[in-house]
């Protein structure tokens, strides 16, 4: 037989015997590798990771109970107390402990709540344009040119202060840049042929919107949501610090650093206000890291 | 027989910023129970416009001025939008020009025709998913359980051709609109994709509407052609006919584009000219200006679609020459 009749003959084999398909579900696996390139990323999800385990097990880890009041007064870190106590004796380490339950419930809730309103207001302002398009965006221009944090205190003082009141607030509050973000999509998603095919098989248009052209508008939703996070934790530490977040005795990393008002504490007792900045600092840092790993991680544009 | 799809005068119109534009006037033709008809013509003739007018999805800008398109007697251009939905994909299914986009490429194979399929039928999940893996054998995919939990970049143009063919005919419509459902593909997949095309439709007894410019598409599927230029139809007849005897000039100087295999010393003819772009505003034939036949006359006066006998419709007053010159050369 012939070189070249071989070759044929083989070629069939393969084709009808062992013609092998990239692996099941590929995007999984360029999607951590593209991720693990960013080594900072990797340190903030890690970092993350154990300050959710934390906060969730907060009642096993602290050493007391975070209203309880010792018999330590304002002192310093010590055996008994790693973080030492505050001015009226109370453990700071297991205050901070606690006070990660309230910062990441905030955090997360607020962002959920955002992005739900955005997305969806997102989704029909972009998908059916015109009249609806038009009151919709100006509503979100209106929202948006409001000065953010004098509304918020200005709510936050009507509705009164409180954990769900200020989950509620900022994530009411947050949704007009992810609208914004999901109507520029999805004027480009409704487009494509796909949409058309969906319409051409006589799907639904809330089954199109929702099943079809929400999905390929999850990653850029997701990183905003990421930087969302890292911003409603910083708000809820400024409206705590100001007074009008989460009320005392509850901790949030927000409150416990108002006590560093007063400038004997900020020079003398500062065990009472590094560890709730720091815990700011590292988590909203780490947060954003993610933002980013998941935005180069997302994008198919970037091929590295 | 009464005709499964009858277009009659149907003339599609655009508002745009420069107030209303006409796309297509006048467009009738009708394709019967299980029976391929193409519509031929060159980029810009209204073909596609045509195939989105009966589907109803113009966009909003779009929508059909004058006339009726009735599927089964009941008139679509009248029909109510959620009415014209349950339509689509039931009765009637498109299949697109670009099979690189026509899926979803965030949601896999599986889903995507499984959501078809349970849109339509009364199946559960699991009945529809057997039925998917079904039917993706069926139109020539190997591995098929495999397939169906991939994504669409996962496979190729040809492959993803084969699973908008699956999700058109999963349904069994009793019209496919293809709107040049060849054209991204090469050339031997798409000799492929028409056989397959071809079979499936025989075999669900479903009528084709196939938009093509592709005159050996025709030749090896159609069973009837409409030939249109310029937003018109200007030759109506069935495939035989079209290719013995052409009526209209436009239709010979198509054939006589077609590259031949058998005298390579004939130069390639091609239609000198372009479609003029105000073409709804001349007062005589749109294909007068390039049109080897054109008279004085055929300047300043509209031709309508006559019989030449046998439902032969050509929009020409010079057929008779063609008839008696037989091809022009």
């Amino acid at each position: 037989m012939s070189l070249f009749k071989r070759y044929f003959n083989k070629k069939k084999y393969d084709a009808a015997h062992t013609v092998t398909w990239s692996e099941d579900m590929p995007s999984k696996g360029l999607f951590f590798k593209r991720f693990k390139k960013h080594k900072l990323a990797v340190i903030g999800f890690f970092y993350l990771a154990i300050i959710l385990l934390a906060a969730i097990f907060a009642p096993l880890l602290a050493p007391y109970n975070p209203n309880e009041i010792t018999d330590a007064f304002g002192e310093g870190p010590s055996m008994a107390h790693w973080l030492g106590t505050d001015d009226i004796g109370r453990d700071i380490l297991s205050r901070v402990l606690y006070a990660a339950r309230v910062s990441l419930s905030v955090g997360i809730g607020a962002v959920v709540i955002s992005s739900a309103i955005g997305a969806v207001l997102g989704l029909i302002a972009g998908y059916f344009g015109g009249i609806i398009d038009g009151i919709i965006m100006r509503i979100t221009d209106i929202f948006m040119s409001f000065p953010y944090i004098m509304f918020i205190l200005v709510v936050a003082s009507i509705v009164g202060p409180g954990l769900t009141n200020i989950i509620l607030i900022l994530g009411i509050l947050g949704w007009p840049g992810i609208a914004r973000l999901v109507r520029g999509n999805v004027l480009a998603i409704k487009q494509s042929d796909y949409v058309k095919a969906g319409m051409a098989l006589g799907y639904s248009t809330p089954r199109i919107l929702f099943k079809h052209i929400l999905p390929n508008t999850i990653a850029p939703i997701l990183i905003y949501a990421t930087s969302g996070v890292a911003g409603a934790i910083l708000d809820e530490a400024a409206l705590s610090f100001l007074g009008l977040g989460v009320q005392p005795p509850d901790a949030s990393w927000g409150n416990m650093l108002s006590s560093a008002q007063s400038i004997t504490i900020l020079t003398d007792q500062p065990w009472l206000w590094i560890p709730p900045g720091i815990f700011i600092l590292l988590t909203v840092l780490s947060i954003n890291y993610i933002g980013d790993a998941l935005r180069d991680a997302l994008d198919p544009r970037n091929v590295k | 027989m009464e005709s499964l799809l009858s277009v009659k005068h149907v003339t599609t119109a655009f508002d745009t910023e420069h107030g209303k534009v006409t796309s297509t006037s006048d467009v009738s033709f009708d394709v019967k129970h299980g029976e391929t008809l193409a519509i031929v013509g060159e980029s810009g003739s209204g073909k596609s416009v045509t195939a989105l007018s009966i589907m109803r999805l113009l966009g909003k800008n779009g929508h059909i001025a004058e006339g009726e398109v009735r599927l089964n007697g009941v008139d679509l251009a009248k029909l109510s939008d959620a009415d014209m939905q349950k339509l689509r994909g039931n009765d009637v299914s498109m299949i697109f020009q670009e099979p690189m986009t026509a899926l979803n490429p965030v949601l896999t194979i599986g889903y995507q025709l499984v959501e078809a399929i349970r849109l339509h039928m009364p199946l559960d999940k699991k009945e529809a998913k057997k039925l998917a893996i079904e039917m993706l054998t069926k139109v020539g995919i190997p591995q098929a359980e495999r397939v169906i939990k991939q994504f669409p970049f996962a496979l190729s143009g040809g492959m993803r051709q084969r699973v908008m063919i699956a999700m058109a005919l999963v349904c069994k419509p009793k019209l496919l609109i293809a709107d040049e459902p060849t054209t991204a593909l090469d050339v031997t997949v798409q000799a492929q994709i028409i056989r397959l095309l071809h079979a499936l439709c025989k075999e669900y007894d479903t009528a084709v509407m196939l938009i093509t410019h592709d005159l050996g598409v025709v030749a090896e599927m159609a069973d009837r052609v409409v030939v249109m230029y310029a937003g018109q139809v200007v030759e109506t007849t069935d495939v035989y006919t079209l290719f013995e005897q052409p009526l209209h000039p436009y239709t010979v100087g198509l054939l006589n584009s077609i590259p031949s295999m058998d005298f390579d010393d004939k130069e390639l003819q091609a239609i000198p000219g372009t479609i003029p772009s105000n073409y709804n505003a001349l007062p005589g034939c749109r294909f007068a200006n390039r049109c080897p036949l054109a008279t004085e006359y055929c300047h300043s006066n509209k031709p309508e679609l006559m019989d030449t006998g046998d439902g032969h419709l050509t929009r020409c007053f010079e057929w008779r020459k063609l008839q008696q010159g037989g091809h022009l050369q």
